[in-house]
């Protein structure tokens, strides 16, 4: 296997987009990415594209050929896949871009991610996104997505005691992250209050607790090590990319509040980089609602079980605490436009080590992702650091 | 849900008919067809559960989708069924006497339907044992 670096990356603000359709976000992000890395269109060999689900948001399919297209790519008829794995979608665009690159297949890859949310209404969107859960056996009982997390969360609280108002410091910690975030959809500062007295959408989550829906798209260019100075002066290098699955089911999981993919994806991330947990400066993880976070902190192995509540609360994951966690704000403040997240997560991890990321700027040599799928049924780890 | 992709599914969401594997004496509800404890060594066999279990976990659901949104507020749990596999089913009962730990037992209700004049689809809920 080569050694794979990032050397360009993109991204589009994040929020509701109404002026933009999803081939504009998409050709945003890509032309960034393509400027940052100094590249002319030609050289590039291949594209993977995660969308989780452009055929029920904007009625389009068979995204990979249209993304190659509006990209001027198509004239050169590179390979073009679009990747799909529900709200890790955006995570293994960018694991297959760097398979793609790792085994020598290809040198020039692009890992983008996009999803236009906002074109249909909120009942819609709540149908669409239940589709990463089982359709047949959760879905048709009723349950929505916040429903699920909701029913880790109150698994979570009774086990470990962990309470409402440490739940909401999440929300809050990521909020002032993302108050310095020139992209985020949500740059606004939140209190432990507002978080509590929002309204309830699946009990015991709030709408404070939950990400948003959004417009966006994010991509990055990477390509073998060896080759990485011709395009820039600062190539991050990818130390780690795997993935995991697990039941599709929540009712499947041998612990409701551990997410086994996570378990087995971080496992899998420090083996592959020889790197221990206390050698992570920071990490970017899938807060789809504040209970994720809480669950990947634990299950990536940075505390123990139960503990994550705590730490929170303490500012220990804040920007200037022992591990911070969302610098970008995460999906909370940021947004989440499902199919770009994963994607996204490496763009900040990349600002942050290139020294990049303005007022919210942290002092770190190594950065890791978690993208996630569903309720955890697909994980994405990736660890990145200066070259 | 479209009609021929509920009504294959039909005897098992009525009936809660599920899957034993006879090999490894696992139960499965949602049925499963390969056990993933024994694959291909697994002797799997249909299996009619009791239909009585625990609420492990729940949440009351307030916002939801087309379908469902003029049921809400909503009880839906996840249920440890005696056999000792899981389920996902709405609860009917008052919102404030749900606890982690309350006995269950299935009941007969429509499910939901698909938009106003598709087909009306019924199949299991819980209720307090
Ligand atoms: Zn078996």
């Amino acid at each position: 296997m080569r050694d794979v670096a990032v050397i360009g990356i993109g991204c589009t603000k994040f929020g509701e987009l109404w002026d933009k359709s999803f081939r504009t976000l998409f050709i945003e992000a890509g032309e960034m990415a393509i400027s940052d890395a100094g590249l002319s269109g030609d050289q590039i060999d291949e594209i993977f594209i995660g969308n989780m689900s452009a055929g029920r948001f904007v009625g389009q399919e068979h995204v990979g050929a249209l993304i190659a297209d509006y990209s001027g790519l198509a004239t050169n008829n590179i390979p073009a896949t679009r990747v799909e794995a529900a709200c890790a979608s955006g995570g293994l665009a960018f694991r297959q871009a760097f398979t793609s690159v790792a085994s020598g297949m290809a040198d020039i890859v692009v890992a983008a991610g996009a999803e236009k949310m906002n074109d249909v209404g909120t009942e819609e969107t709540t149908d669409v996104l239940a589709a990463a859960a089982d359709r047949e056996w959760e879905g048709i009982a009723g349950v929505t997505f916040p429903g699920l997390y909701a029913m880790i969360a109150r698994d979570y609280m009774n086990k470990y005691g962990l309470t409402r108002e440490q739940l909401a410091a999440v929300a809050v910690k990521n909020h002032d992250n993302g108050l310095h975030n020139p992209i985020a959809q949500f740059p606004t500062k939140i209190t432990i209050e507002g978080v509590m007295s929002s309204s309830l959408v699946a009990d015991p989550i709030r709408l404070l607790d939950c990400s948003p829906v959004t417009d966006g798209a994010a991509a990055v260019i990477l390509c073998p090590l060896e080759r990485a100075h011709e395009f820039t002066d600062t190539p991050i290098q990818v130390l780690a990319s795997t993935q995991a699955s697990a039941t599709i089911a929540l009712h499947d999981r041998q612990d409701i509040s551990t997410l086994d993919a996570t378990v087995a994806a971080g496992n899998r991330a420090f083996k592959m980089s020889g790197l221990e947990r206390s050698d992570i400066d920071f990490v970017e993880v899938h807060d789809c609602f504040t209970i994720a976070e809480l669950c990947a902190i634990e299950d990536l192995g940075f505390c123990k079980k139960g503990e994550a509540g705590k730490l929170t609360e303490e500012g220990e994951t804040a920007r200037h605490g022992k591990i911070p966690v969302n610098t970008s704000g995460g999906l909370k403040s940021c947004g989440h436009p499902v199919g770009a997240t994963g994607v996204k997560q490496i763009y900040e991890v990349v600002l942050q080590l290139r020294g990049e990321a303005g007022k919210r700027q942290i002092d770190a040599e190594i950065g890791m992702t978690h993208n996630v799928g569903g309720t955890g049924a697909t994980v994405v780890c990736n660890i990145l650091g200066r070259a | 849900m479209s009609v021929p992709r509920f009504w294959r599914e039909q005897q098992n969401r009525y009936n809660l008919i599920g899957t034993h594997c006879t090999t490894c004496n696992t139960y499965y509800y949602p049925p499963r067809i390969l056990c993933p404890k024994c694959r291909r060594e697994g002797k799997v066999v249909e299996h009619q559960f009791k239909g009585t279990g625990t609420v492990v976990t729940y949440s009351i659901i307030r916002s939801a989708s087309d379908q469902f949104n003029d049921l809400t507020p909503y009880v839906i749990a996840i249920i440890e069924l005696d056999e000792g596999t899981r389920l996902t089913s709405q609860v009917i009962c008052e919102i404030d006497e749900m606890y982690i730990g309350m006995p269950v037992k299935r009941v007969f209700r429509r499910l939901g339907e698909d938009g106003e004049s598709g087909p009306i689809f019924y199949g299991t809920k819980f209720v307090p044992a």
